[in-house]
C-alpha cells in the first residue's frame, strides 16, 4: 500500500522558539518543515507531538486559529516526552501528527454571552477560543473569562491577561488559591469568582477547561446560575496513544475523547461525568 | 466480497476425501491458507497446508475456567468449538510496525516502505466469528479513519465458514443470534456430516469467487437428504448451548447500574488478568511504542495489543483513573454489552464463550449479565 | 425502635442541646434510627439531599474524587457530628460523598420534611439555621487552616 496517511504518521515541524511560562509549563511555537502553506485547525482541538526517538504526546493547541503559519502549543514538563520539548532549541525538528478532535462552539455561540473558566493550564486549550471570540467581537454579547491557578507564579500568560482586561468590553476576573499579602488581587478558587460576572444566563455559552474536579465544581456554579447543561461546554482528558479511535485508550463511558472530545457539551456527558472511574 | 442473495445459493457436497484439493486450489491460487490445528494442547489458528495438520478427531470440553481436548470416536475435521485463538490474530496482528523513521535534513524522514501483505484464506470460520470480523471492520474501515494494517490484511480475504457441528460447553451463540449457522460474510460456508459409512461437507456458495474456486474441486449436487442431514447438525449444536444471553434493553440496564454491588462482588474475583480481552474476537485495543537504537538516529513506532485490565491503560497525571479492579471490569463488560453499541451499532459479544473458558477464576459475562439483572426484580 | 427512644435519642444528640421541647417533638416525626455497616455509601455527589444524619456512634468519611488520584477525603466526621446540611441550602443537592468507614449508627432526619416545618415554623427554622450555621463555621474555619498548608514551609 502507498504511504500511510498523516493521521498515522508526524510531519516535521521546526521549532521557532521555547518560550518559558512558569517553573513547570513553556510555550513552543513551531512552522511546517516541510514547505506546507500553515496549520488550519479550530479552536479545542489538539496534536499529537513527537520528538524523534523519545515518544509522543497529545497537546492542546493554544494559538490564534487565525495565525496558522505558526502553530503554537503550551506545555507542562511532567514526563520524559515534555521534558524532552522543554529541552528544544530553535532550528529542531518535532513531529506533529493532528489536528484531532472537536472544538469549541466558537460559531453556534454568536448572539450569545460568553464565558470562559479555566483552570490552570485549562486557559492554554481556551485561548485560542479567546483570539476567535476577540477578532469577531461584534458577533457576541458579554464576554468574560474567568481564570484561577495556585499561586501567582502558576498564572499564564500575564502580559495578554493584562491587554485583554484593558479592552473595555471584556470581563477579566482572576484568582490564586493563595498568596501573600501584597497580592491585591483575588484569593480563591476559581468558582468563587462566577456569581460576578456580568452575563445573561439564559443567554450565555460556557466554556470550561481545568483540572476535572475544578470542572464539576464550576459546572455546578454554573447551573446554579441558570445556565443550562446544553449550554456548558468542558474539554476532557484521558489516556492516550493512537489520537484516532483505534486503540481505545481514551474512552470515556462510551465516547472516545479523541473523536467525539476533547469538548463536550456537558448535556450529553451529564450521566457519567460525576460517576467515579469511568 | 460479494453476499450472494438467498435465491442464487447453491448447496453441493464435498467428500471428505476431496478436501485436500479445496486447500490445495487456494494454495495454487496465490492464498496464504490458515485454520486449525493442534498445538500445546489447544486448537489454534495457523498456516495450513494439509488436512493431516488439521485437528483431525479431536473434539473440546470446555466450562468455565476449563479447556481440555479429548479424542473424539470418528475422524471429524471440525468436531470442536473454538478455542483460545481468534481470527484477529491475522487480521489485527498482536504486534505490527507501524513506519520507521531515520535522522534527515528535515529532522526526520519516515522511510515510505508499502506493506507486503499475502492475501490470505481462513478455513473453519465459525459464525460467531464471522460476525466478530464483521464487527471489527466496523471500527477499523467503516469510521472517520480507516486502519490500512487492518485492510490489507482483510480486503482480497477468502472465507470457507463452518456451520457448528459441536456446541462447546460455554456457548452461547444462538441468545446472540450469531450462530450456529452462517447466514452471511462466507464465500463458502460448509456443514460437516459424519455418518456410519459416508464422511462429507454440504457446501453454501456465498460468492462468485466461491463458486469458482468450488468449481476446481470435483463436487456434487446436494441432494434433499444430505441438505437435511446438514441442517440437522445444526439443529442439534443449537439445541446444546452451554449459556445464554438476555440482551432485551441491555444498554439501559448496564448505563442505570454503574453502581451496583455486583460490580464489586466480581471484583473480588478478577484476578485483572486480563485473558478475556486477548482471546475476546472482537477486543480490539492496542498501545502504541516508540522506539529508537543506540545511534540514535533511526526511530520505530510499533502497535501492540493492550488490554483495559491494565494499569497502565487509564494512566493520566501520576495515577490511573480506573484504579480498582472492579473499575476495570465494569469497563471492559459495561464497554462490550452497551458501549459498542453506541460507538458502532451493535453489541460487541458474539456469544463465542471464549472470556469464560479462558477465565483463570471462570467469570462468566452471562452470569454476572444476568445477576445485574436479577437484582433489579429484587429491590 | 419507639417515639420515646427517638425522642430521647434527639435530646441527648449534642447537636441539639439546648434546644426545646415543642421543637423536638416536630423533629421526632421526621427522624428514625438508622445503622451503616462499614464500607457502606451513605451518600453519592449530586444526588438530591433527602436524608440527613446526626452520628451517635462511629466514623464516617465525606469524600470527593479526582481520575488520577482515586478518591479523596475531605473530613473525617465521628460520634455527635452532623452528617450533611446541603439538604437546608439550595439546591438541595450533595456536593460530596459520604461513606461509613465502621459500624455507624446515627439518627436520620428527612431534610424535605423538615425543610417544609421549617419554612411554616420560623422558630423552629431559626434554631435548625443556628445550629447549621454553627457547624458551617467550624468546618470552614477547618477548612481555611487546612488550606493554608502550614506543615509545608519549603514550597512558595
Amino acid at each position: 500500500m502507498a504511504g500511510l496517511p498523516g493521521s498515522l504518521v508526524p510531519s516535521p515541524f521546526r521549532v521557532q522558539r521555547v518560550r518559558r511560562e512558569t517553573y513547570d509549563t513553556f510555550t513552543i511555537e513551531l512552522e511546517p518543515a516541510n514547505g506546507a502553506d500553515g496549520f488550519p485547525f479550530a479552536a479545542g482541538q489538539f496534536n499529537m507531538l513527537y520528538v524523534f526517538g523519545v515518544g509522543e504526546v497529545p497537546i492542546s493547541i493554544s494559538g490564534d486559529p487565525t495565525k496558522r503559519q505558526t502553530l503554537v502549543h503550551t506545555v507542562r514538563a511532567v514526563g520524559t516526552v515534555t521534558q524532552a520539548l522543554r529541552r528544544l532549541k530553535r532550528g529542531d525538528v518535532v513531529g506533529v501528527r493532528g489536528p484531532f478532535g472537536t472544538h469549541w462552539p466558537v460559531e453556534e455561540a454568536v448572539g450569545s454571552d460568553v464565558v470562559v473558566v479555566a483552570g490552570g493550564i485549562g486557559l492554554a486549550p481556551l485561548r485560542p477560543a479567546l483570539y476567535y471570540l476577540l477578532s469577531n467581537r461584534e458577533k457576541y454579547g458579554r464576554i468574560a473569562l474567568v481564570y484561577g491557578a495556585r499561586t501567582l507564579q502558576d498564572l499564564l500568560y500575564k502580559s495578554e491577561l493584562e491587554k485583554w482586561r484593558s479592552h473595555l468590553d471584556l470581563e477579566v476576573e482572576v484568582s490564586v488559591d493563595t498568596a501573600a499579602a501584597s497580592w491585591r488581587g483575588n484569593v480563591g478558587v476559581v468558582t468563587t469568582l462566577i456569581p460576578r460576572v456580568q452575563v445573561d444566563p439564559f443567554h450565555t455559552v460556557a466554556l470550561v477547561c481545568g483540572p476535572e474536579v475544578m470542572m464539576r465544581f464550576t459546572v455546578r456554579e454554573l447551573e446554579s446560575r441558570g445556565i443550562e447543561p446544553e449550554d456548558i461546554f468542558i474539554s476532557m482528558e484521558r489516556n492516550m496513544k493512537c489520537a484516532i479511535g483505534f486503540c481505545g485508550h481514551c474512552q470515556f463511558g462510551s465516547t472516545f475523547i479523541c473523536k467525539d472530545g476533547p469538548v463536550f457539551c456537558y448535556a450529553e456527558i451529564q450521566p457519567f461525568f460525576a460517576k467515579r472511574e469511568i | 466480497m460479494n453476499r450472494g442473495s438467498l435465491q442464487d445459493r447453491e448447496l453441493a457436497v464435498l467428500e471428505r476425501d476431496r478436501f485436500q484439493q479445496l486447500l490445495d486450489v487456494l494454495g495454487e491460487r496465490g492464498y496464504r491458507v490458515r485454520g486449525p490445528t493442534v498445538r500445546d494442547r489447544a486448537i489454534v489458528y495457523d498456516d495450513l497446508t494439509s488436512v493431516a495438520d488439521m485437528p483431525v478427531g479431536w473434539t473440546d470440553e470446555q466450562d468455565g475456567g476449563t479447556y481440555r481436548l479429548k479424542r473424539r470416536n470418528d475422524g471429524a475435521l471440525f468436531g470442536y468449538a473454538v478455542g483460545p485463538d481468534s481470527w484477529k490474530k491475522f487480521l489485527h496482528p498482536p504486534v505490527v510496525r507501524l513506519w520507521r523513521a531515520k535522522r534527515g535534513d528535515n529532522g526526520f524522514q519516515i522511510v515510505d516502505e508499502p506493506e507486503e501483505v499475502a492475501k490470505s484464506a481462513f478455513i473453519g470460520v465459525r459464525p460467531c466469528e464471522i460476525h466478530a470480523i464483521a464487527i471489527q471492520d466496523k471500527i477499523f474501515l467503516n469510521g472517520e479513519y480507516r486502519d490500512p494494517f487492518y485492510q490489507a490484511r482483510r480486503q482480497d480475504l477468502f472465507i470457507v465458514a463452518l456451520n457448528c457441528g459441536h456446541a462447546g460447553g460455554t456457548c452461547f451463540c444462538v441468545s446472540m443470534n450469531t450462530g450456529p449457522k452462517a447466514k452471511f460474510g462466507f464465500d463458502l460456508a460448509l456443514t460437516e456430516v459424519l455418518e456410519a459409512d459416508r464422511h462429507y461437507f454440504v457446501v453454501e456458495v456465498g460468492t462468485e469467487l466461491g463458486a469458482e474456486i468450488l468449481r476446481e474441486v470435483p463436487h456434487e449436487a446436494a441432494s434433499e437428504e444430505e441438505k437435511a442431514a446438514a441442517e440437522r447438525v445444526v439443529a442439534k449444536t443449537a439445541s446444546e448451548m452451554g449459556r445464554a444471553m438476555d440482551t432485551r434493553d441491555i444498554e439501559a440496564l448496564l448505563h442505570r447500574n454503574y453502581e451496583n454491588p455486583r460490580w464489586d462482588d466480581v471484583a473480588k474475583r478478577c484476578l485483572t488478568c486480563g485473558n478475556c480481552t486477548m482471546v475476546c474476537p472482537t477486543c480490539f485495543c492496542t498501545t502504541v511504542e516508540d522506539l529508537t537504537d543506540l545511534t540514535g538516529e533511526h526511530a520505530e513506532r510499533w502497535r501492540k495489543w493492550d488490554s483495559c485490565f491494565t494499569m497502565d491503560f487509564s494512566y493520566i497525571h501520576g495515577g490511573s483513573v480506573r484504579a480498582s479492579a472492579m473499575a476495570r471490569y465494569r469497563q471492559w463488560m459495561m464497554h462490550k454489552l452497551a458501549g459498542w453499541i453506541d460507538q458502532f451499532g451493535t453489541s460487541g459479544c458474539v456469544g463465542c464463550g471464549r472470556c469464560i473458558t479462558w477465565c483463570p477464576v471462570a467469570i462468566d459475562i452471562t452470569e454476572e449479565l444476568s445477576a445485574i439483572r436479577q437484582s433489579e426484580h429484587e429491590s | 425502635m419507639t417515639m420515646e427512644t427517638l425522642e430521647r435519642m434527639l435530646t441527648e444528640h449534642p447537636f441539639f442541646k439546648g434546644l426545646n421541647k415543642r421543637c423536638l417533638q416536630l423533629l421526632v416525626g421526621c427522624a428514625s434510627n438508622v445503622r451503616f455497616n462499614a464500607g457502606e455509601v451513605i451518600f453519592r455527589e449530586g444526588e438530591e439531599a433527602g436524608l440527613f444524619f446526626l452520628i451517635r456512634h462511629g466514623k464516617v468519611v465525606v469524600e470527593t474524587f479526582a481520575p488520577n488520584r482515586g478518591p479523596i477525603v475531605i473530613q473525617t466526621l465521628r460520634d455527635g457530628d452532623l452528617l450533611g446540611w446541603s439538604w437546608l441550602i439550595e439546591p438541595f443537592r450533595w456536593r460530596f460523598e459520604a461513606r461509613a468507614v465502621e459500624l455507624t449508627r446515627a439518627i436520620a432526619l428527612d431534610g424535605t420534611c423538615l425543610r417544609g416545618k421549617c419554612e411554616e415554623d420560623h422558630e423552629l427554622g431559626y434554631e435548625l439555621m443556628k445550629r447549621v450555621a454553627h457547624v458551617i463555621e467550624d468546618r470552614l474555619q477547618a477548612t481555611r487552616l487546612q488550606l493554608l498548608d502550614v506543615y509545608d514551609s519549603v514550597r512558595s
